[in-house]
C-alpha cells in the first residue's frame, strides 16, 4: 500500500516487526538489569556475549553496510528499530557509536577497490570489530570538530573503552588507529550515564601516522558530519524506546501500588500526567520514524527531519524518565530500581549529538525563522 | 466472490468521469452521479453511495477525481452530516432511513446539526434532561406513536442552516442516566423548534441555542431501539473526535503558518524570548502534523491506532499557545481586534481572521468535542488501562441525581 504522494512512510514494515521481535527476545533473555548494574559498577559495563549475539548473531551490526561489503544492505529504518529496543532496555552496547556513526562515517569515505575502508566496514558488519569516532559525544552535526592537533585530549568519547579502532580526525584527513597501538591512551571517565561509558582519548603524532589514512581532509569532514547527522537522527529512536519503557513501567506500577485504599493510578492528577506522556510518546514515534525514513530514502529533507526529531524526542525521553522516577515515589530513587538508569541515559542522550537548543538553532536556519538581528536566510 | 480492487475502482471512476465530464456538468449533478455510482464512500453498501469495497481504497477514487478537477462536496460545510450523522445512520438506521437521508446528506442538499449538549449536560453528556414522551400509538405502551420532545440544547453549530438534526433525549427518567436515553432524527422545520444565535467570546455567533417545545417526532425517525440512545451516541462521538483531529495539513499548514510568516516579514518585531518559544512551538506543530500523517497511514492499512483522541488534545493546546504568542509578537497591533460585529458565519475559518480572533477562538478547542480534561481521562483509562474514576451516579435513577 503506497500513500497518495511522496509522504514519508511512518509505519513499521513486517521485516521491521520481525527484527524488533528478535532483538527484544534477545534482550529480554539476557539483558537483565541487576546484571547490568553489577557490570556497570565493576567498570566493564558491556556484556560481550550479548554484543556478539546482537551484532553477529542477529546481524544488527551490518544493517547499514551494503551486501557486497559483508553487511545486510538494509536501511536506517531497520537500524532505528534496533535502537528503539536498545533504548527500551538501556542496553550497554556500542551500537549507536560503532554500527551507526562510525559505520556511516566510513561509508562516506569511499569504499571502492577493497581498500582499507571496505575491509574495516566488513569487520564492523560482522561484529568482529568495534570502531568509534573520536569526538566528544556532545558533538552535533554542525558543531566545531575537536582539536585535531596530535596529542590533544579528546574528552567524553563514548564507547572508546570497548573499541578496537578509533576513527581520528587529523589535519590531512581521517585515520583509523588501533586502540591498542603505542601512543594511544584511552582513560575511562566517570559517566553520568552508566550504560554508555565515556573516555578521554589521546593519540600522539606517531600513532596517528602509523594508523591508516582513510580519506583526505575534505572527504573526511563531509563523512564525519554525515555520520553525526545520521547518529543524531537515529538517536531519536533510542530516545523513543526509552520513553516508551518509562511510560509502560509507570503505568504498570501505578496500577498495582495502593495508597489511600486505591491504586494510585486512579487519581486524576496522576492519570493526566501519564496520558500527557502517552501523547508525547506517540508524537515522538512520528518524529523518530520521519527521521529514520528520511535517512533511509536519502531525501533532501534529512537535515530538517533530524533537527525536528532531536529537538523533540530528547525532551520527551527526559520527561518520561523524570515522570517515571517521580510517579514511582520512593522506590524510584533507589539504586535497585532501574528508573535511574533510564533517567541517566535520557539526560545524557539529550546532550549527545547536539543539545535540544542547538538543534533548534539549526531549525531556525533551515526554516528561515532567524533570531533577532540576523538576516532572513 | 468478486472483490472490488483498486483497478476496478479506477475503471469505475473513469467511467463516471466519461459519463459526466466535470467541465460540462453542474457540480451538484456530478456529486449525485458519483453517489449513485457507489464512489462517494466506497466502504458503504451498494445503493447507499458505496460498493462494499475496503475503506482504504477510497484514496484510489479520490486521487482520480482530484486529478480530473471534479467538484468535491464541502466537508467543512457539511461536516456534522458527513462526519457524525452519516456513520450513525449507517450503523443504526433502518433501510428506509438510510435510503431517505444518506444521499441528500452526502451531496450537500441537506445540512445537518447535532442536538446533544445542554446547559446542564456538557462533559457529563449522559446527564441530559431533554424529555421525549410517546403519545398515542396502537401498542400497550404506546408503540408506534409519535414522540413529543421538550427541552433546551446548546452549542449547536449550523442549527440555523440545518434541515435535520441528530438528537438525544431522555425517554425514561427512572433508569440510571446512561440507560433511559433514545436517539432521534429531528426535523428542524417542525413547529416548536426555536433556534437562537449564541454570541460568543469572538463577538460572532457561530453556535446556537435550540429550544424544543412540544416538538413532534414520528417514531419512524427514531434511530436504534428505545433506551439505546447512549450506545448510538457513542458512535457519533467517536466519529466526531476523529473528524476534529483528522484534517491533513502541509508543513506550516495550521496556526503556526501565520505567525511564521509574520516573523519572516517583520524583523523589527523579533525578540530572543519569542524566538525560543516560536522554535519550540514550530517543532511541536511539525511533530503533531507528522503524528496525524502516521495516524492516517495506520487507518489506510486497516490498523487504526488510538492516536485520534490524542491529536485533538495536541492541536487544542498548540493552537492556544501559538495564537497567544502571535498576539504578543504583534505588540501594539496585538492590542487591537479586527471586528466585534455580530455575525453568523456559515463556515468556521480558524486561521482566516486576525491574531486576536485566532487567540480567542482557539480557547474553544479544548472545550468543544470533549474537554481536554475529559479526553485525558479517556486516554488514561481506555488506552493506558488505568483504573476508572470512582463514581456514584452509575446505578442511580436519573430523576434522583443531584442537579
Amino acid at each position: 500500500m503506497s500513500t497518495l504522494d511522496d509522504a514519508p512512510d511512518l509505519l513499521y514494515s513486517e521485516t521491521e516487526d520481525d527484527l524488533r521481535a528478535a532483538v527484544r527476545s534477545l534482550l529480554t533473555g539476557r539483558g537483565d538489569i541487576p546484571a547490568a548494574l553489577d557490570r556497570a559498577e565493576s567498570g566493564a559495563p558491556y556484556d560481550t556475549a550479548l554484543w556478539t549475539s546482537l551484532a553477529a548473531g542477529i546481524g544488527a551490526a551490518g544493517l547499514l553496510v551494503p551486501e557486497p561489503l559483508g553487511g545486510q544492505g538494509a536501511s536506517h529504518r531497520e537500524a532505528a528499530v534496533v535502537l528503539e529496543e536498545l533504548g527500551r532496555a538501556v542496553t550497554p552496547a556500542p551500537y549507536l557509536t560503532s554500527s551507526v556513526i562510525a559505520t556511516h562515517t566510513l561509508l562516506g569515505c569511499g569504499t571502492g577497490d577493497g581498500g582499507a575502508v571496505a575491509k574495516l566496514l566488513s569487520a564492523l558488519a560482522e561484529g568482529r570489530t568495534v570502531a568509534v569516532l573520536a569526538v566528544p559525544l556532545s558533538t552535533g552535526p554542525d558543531a566545531p570538530l575537536p582539536d585535531t592537533a596530535p596529542g590533544a585530549a579528546i574528552r567524553a568519547v563514548a564507547d572508546a573503552a570497548i573499541a578496537d579502532v578509533l576513527l581520528v580526525i587529523g589535519h590531512d584527513g581521517l585515520y583509523a588507529v588501533e586502540t591498542a597501538a603505542p601512543g594511544v591512551t584511552v582513560r575511562a571517565q566517570t559517566p553520568l550515564d552508566l550504560t554508555r561509558p565515556l573516555s578521554t582519548v589521546t593519540v600522539d603524532a606517531a600513532a596517528l601516522t602509523a594508523g591508516t589514512r582513510l580519506a583526505d581532509a575534505g572527504t573526511a569532514e563531509a563523512a564525519v558530519r554525515s555520520g553525526l547527522l545520521t547518529g543524531a537522527g537515529l538517536l531519536a529512536s533510542e530516545q523513543l524506546g526509552l520513553a516508551e519503557w518509562c511510560l509502560e513501567e509507570t503505568v504498570r506500577h501505578t496500577r498495582e501500588r495502593h495508597q489511600f485504599n486505591r491504586p494510585v493510578g486512579s487519581f486524576q492528577a496522576l492519570k493526566h500526567r501519564m496520558a500527557q506522556l502517552w501523547l508525547e510518546v506517540v508524537s515522538a514515534r512520528a518524529a523518530a520514524r520521519n527521521a529514520a525514513d528520511a535517512l533511509a530514502t536519502d531525501s533532501s529533507g534529512v537535515p530538517l527531519a533530524v533537527a525536528v526529531a532531536q529537538a523533540y524526542c530528547g525532551r520527551v525521553a527526559v520527561h518520561a524518565a523524570e515522570e517515571c522516577v517521580q510517579l514511582h515515589g520512593g522506590i524510584g530513587m533507589t539504586w535497585e530500581h532501574p528508573a535511574h538508569l533510564y533517567l541517566k541515559r535520557a539526560k545524557s542522550a539529550e546532550i549527545a549529538l547536539g543539545s535540544t537548543g542547538s538543534h533548534r538553532e539549526r531549525l531556525a536556519v533551515l526554516t528561515a525563522l532567524p533570531a533577532p538581528g540576523r538576516p532572513t536566510a | 466472490m468478486n472483490a472490488i480492487d483498486a483497478a476496478e475502482l479506477r475503471r469505475r471512476t473513469r467511467d463516471l468521469l466519461a459519463a459526466h465530464p466535470p467541465a460540462d456538468t453542474e457540480p451538484a449533478d456530478f456529486l449525485k452521479a458519483r453517489f449513485d455510482a457507489g464512489l462517494a464512500w466506497v466502504h458503504f453498501p451498494a445503493g447507499l453511495g458505496g460498493l462494499d469495497a475496503p475503506r482504504s481504497l477510497q484514496s484510489v477514487v479520490d486521487a482520480e477525481l482530484a486529478a480530473s478537477g471534479a467538484p468535491d462536496n464541502d466537508p467543512r460545510r457539511i461536516g456534522i452530516g458527513l462526519g457524525m450523522a452519516a456513520p450513525t445512520i449507517l450503523g443504526f438506521g433502518t433501510d428506509e432511513q438510510k435510503r431517505r437521508f444518506l444521499r441528500p446528506l452526502w451531496v450537500g442538499d441537506e445540512v445537518w446539526c447535532q442536538l446533544f449538549s445542554e446547559p446542564g449536560a456538557g462533559s457529563d453528556l449522559a446527564a441530559l434532561g431533554t424529555r421525549a414522551v410517546r403519545e398515542g400509538g396502537s401498542g400497550a405502551n404506546g408503540e408506534g406513536g409519535d414522540w413529543i420532545v421538550n427541552g433546551q440544547k446548546v452549542w449547536t453549530s449550523s442549527a440555523h442552516l440545518a434541515r435535520w438534526a441528530i438528537l438525544i433525549a431522555r425517554t425514561d427518567p427512572a433508569l440510571p442516566k446512561h440507560r433511559g436515553i433514545t436517539y432521534f432524527i429531528c426535523d428542524m422545520t417542525a413547529p416548536g423548534v426555536d433556534v437562537r444565535p449564541l454570541r460568543q467570546i469572538t463577538g460572532e455567533a457561530e453556535f446556537n441555542e435550540v429550544f424544543l417545545t412540544d416538538v413532534r417526532i414520528p417514531d419512524a425517525h427514531r434511530l436504534g431501539a428505545v433506551g439505546d440512545g447512549w450506545k448510538v451516541a457513542r458512535t457519533t462521538l467517536m466519529n466526531e473526535r476523529v473528524s476534529i483531529g483528522g484534517a491533513r495539513l502541509p508543513r506550516e499548514g495550521g496556526m503556526i503558518g501565520p505567525v511564521s510568516r509574520t516573523w519572516r516579514e517583520r524583523p523589527e518585531l523579533r525578540t530572543h524570548q519569542l524566538h525560543q518559544r516560536l522554535l519550540a512551538l514550530w517543532v511541536e506543530a511539525e511533530v503533531a502534523r507528522l503524528t496525524g500523517e502516521r495516524l492516517r497511514q495506520q487507518l489506510a492499512v486497516g490498523r487504526p491506532g488510538p492516536e485520534g483522541s490524542g491529536l485533538k488534545l495536541s492541536f487544542a493546546r498548540l493552537n492556544q499557545e501559538i495564537s497567544g504568542l502571535e498576539v504578543e509578537l504583534l505588540g501594539d497591533e496585538g492590542l487591537l481586534y479586527d471586528d466585534w460585529t455580530m455575525r453568523r458565519p456559515e463556515l468556521v475559518d480558524f486561521t482566516g481572521r486576525e491574531a486576536g480572533y485566532r487567540y480567542l477562538r482557539s480557547k474553544g478547542n479544548s472545550i468543544e468535542g470533549g474537554t481536554s480534561e475529559v479526553l485525558l481521562n479517556i486516554v488514561a483509562e481506555r488506552v493506558l488501562g488505568l483504573p476508572a474514576e470512582p463514581r456514584d451516579d452509575k446505578d442511580v435513577a436519573w430523576k434522583d441525581l443531584a442537579r
